[in-house]
């Protein structure tokens, strides 16, 4: 087992806040593994990922620190590929589809840009997105949401990062799609040897592949440990709310159905 | 008695090679109260639908009847007055707002524009929006760039239920949202509804946040409403292959021992 990193007290507060979005954070993770960061909206999960990317806004205060286990913090783009909760905010309105993922390939890998197109091309079929040869001369406003996400995906993993984080990054697509991201994910991880950090509301699709899991709420580390162990027998009150309002399919509705 | 009726809508989007029947004849119908989930894989038209039911885009062919009128016909100050009728929750949450606005603007705009409450009121129904929604009222003093996306999201709905609109398209209005909070959104648009009628249409990949809230589920793939039937019987006993996809690709809640992935196909 190795390490990618340790974090230790870390604590972060934007400009102009009075409260931390993040306090008293201690985790380690490990390299080539999966972990999924759970937590409430507002939880500072998104705020976690920017501070281990190094994309915090200008004026963020941070303490306590991140060791990295390869000494140096990872180059975002390079060695850290980040797809982020909103894909609008990553993908560049002015750049055909093709291009946004070539670029990244181009710049990161040293490809020519014809390999780098022929990547790009590689990268949209292993997201599914549908035709990818028409998709990639299309700009980001002429998709769906969902594909839009997967061009995000795609670009981010053209680079071939040791890192991903994918902060919310399947909560836009429809569940087949996400079940087939999810498992290009995972073989990235097996085969690749990348390590994943995957934030996601949805436990039950973190239950299903991740090997850790940390929860978050108000800005604390609740708890964190190996998936299945912290699932099955949950010591936090908040974990075992968490569970307890897990929707699925047979959850009875908020409803009386038919009545029209 | 119908609130919307929409019959064979259709919309194509060419651009150089590329050319996508983004709706093919699409009908369905909405009464008051009602909520129809709507469900599809990515990229069936779902948003289509909804923005060419906003207005925002304009149909190929088809009609839409709302609340007794053409509503594809309507224009100018009559559209424009009509438009608060029926509200919008983006997917896309931050690119629906302005982003140097604060989250007291972003609620004032529709209160003054249509003209819902005098202007010496508007600072505590803004403050009421954002308690209906779970969120402290000293919130409103705040750039809307500085809330978490989930707050974003609940500041939307917030803004959507505004204007006292009888049907609220919703696109993925949740999806960004924890459980427990997601859990509460929801319960709050049910009661909305019960309360003051309002309809949803209301679009999500989460199958579950559906079964929660719809009384009828319709499924579309590649531009076709390719099934729709009461929320229980869609759920329990899809027709479609569509339907059957979706359904059986729901991550199930792992809490033994390890099975490998729960998402395999
Ligand atoms: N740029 C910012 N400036 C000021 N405050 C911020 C900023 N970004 C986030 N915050 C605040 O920091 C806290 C943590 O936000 P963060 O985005 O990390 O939450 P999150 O867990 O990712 O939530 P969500 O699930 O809604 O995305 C929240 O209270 C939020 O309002
Ligand atoms: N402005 C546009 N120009 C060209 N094509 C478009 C445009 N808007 C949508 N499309 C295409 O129309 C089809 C339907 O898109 P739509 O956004 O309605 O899908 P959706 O069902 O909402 O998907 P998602 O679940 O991913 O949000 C897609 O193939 C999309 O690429
Ligand atoms: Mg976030
Ligand atoms: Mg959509």
């Amino acid at each position: 087992m190795s390490m990618l990193c340790e974090i230790r007290d870390l604590a972060v507060t934007y400009r102009s806040q009075k409260v931390p979005a993040l306090t008293d954070v201690n985790l380690g993770i490990e390299a080539g593994k999966r972990l999924a960061i759970i937590g409430e909206s507002g939880s500072g999960k998104s705020t976690l990922a920017r501070t281990l990317a190094g994309l915090l806004p200008a004026g963020a205060k941070i303490s306590g620190n991140i060791e990295w286990q390869s000494g140096k913090s990872p180059v975002a783009g390079r060695d850290l590929g980040f797809v982020f909760q909103d894909p609008t905010s990553s993908l560049n309105p002015v750049l055909t589809i093709g291009e946004q993922v070539a670029e990244s390939a181009r710049r990161h890998l040293g490809l020519s840009w014809k390999d780098a197109q022929i990547r790009a091309l590689e990268m949209l079929e292993r997201v599914r997105i549908p035709q990818p040869e028409n998709a990639s001369r299309a700009f980001p406003h002429q998709l769906s949401g969902g594909q839009r996400q997967r061009v995000a995906i795609a670009a981010a993993l053209a680079a071939r990062p040791k890192i991903l984080i994918a902060d919310e990054a399947t909560s836009a697509l429809d569940m087949v799609v996400q079940a087939e991201i999810v498992s290009l994910l995972d073989e990235l991880v097996r085969e690749a040897g990348m390590t994943l950090i995957f934030i996601t509301h949805d436990i039950a699709l973190a239950s299903g592949f991740t090997d850790h899991i940390a929860i978050f709420k108000d800005g604390s580390l609740i708890e964190s440990g190996p998936t299945i162990a912290i699932l099955s027998s949950p010591h936090a009150t908040y974990t075992k709310t968490l569970l307890a309002s897990h929707r699925d399919l047979s959850t009875p509705p908020l409803i009386a159905e038919a009545v029209i | 008695m119908t609130l919307l009726e929409i019959e064979r809508l259709s919309k194509r989007f060419s651009s150089g090679s590329r050319d996508v029947a983004a709706l093919n004849d699409v009908s369905l119908s909405l009464a008051p109260a009602e909520t129809l989930g709507l469900v599809g894989a990515s990229g069936s038209g779902k948003s289509t639908l909804a923005r060419i039911l906003m207005r925002l885009i304009p149909a190929d062919g088809g009609a839409i009847r709302f609340e007794g009128e053409d509503w594809l016909s309507l224009s100018g100050a009559d559209l424009r007055r009509r438009r608060a009728r029926i509200q919008m929750v983006f997917q896309d949450v931050l690119g629906a707002f302005n982003p140097r606005a604060t989250v007291g603007s972003v609620l004032d705009d529709p209160l003054r524009i249509h003209n819902i409450v005098p202007k010496a009121d508007r600072r505590r129904e803004i403050a009421a929006l954002l308690d209906r929604v779970g969120l402290p009222a000293d919130y409103a003093d705040r750039s809307i760039r500085d809330v978490s996306g989930g707050q974003r999201q609940r500041i939307a709905i917030a803004r959507a239920i505004a204007t006292q609109p009888s049907l609220i398209v919703l696109d993925e209005a949740v999806s960004a949202l924890d459980v427990s909070i997601r859990g509460k959104i929801l319960e709050l648009l049910v009661e909305l509804q019960r309360e003051r009628g309002i309809a949803y249409l209301f679009v999500s990949h989460d199958l579950s946040v559906l079964r929660a809230v719809s009384h009828r589920i319709a499924v579309m793939d590649a531009g076709r409403l390719v099934e729709t039937g009461a929320a229980g019987r869609v759920i329990e006993n899809p027709h479609s292959a569509a339907a059957h996809a979706l359904i059986a690709a729901v991550p199930r809640l792992v809490t033994g021992i390890p099975q490998g992935p729960s998402h395999d196909l």
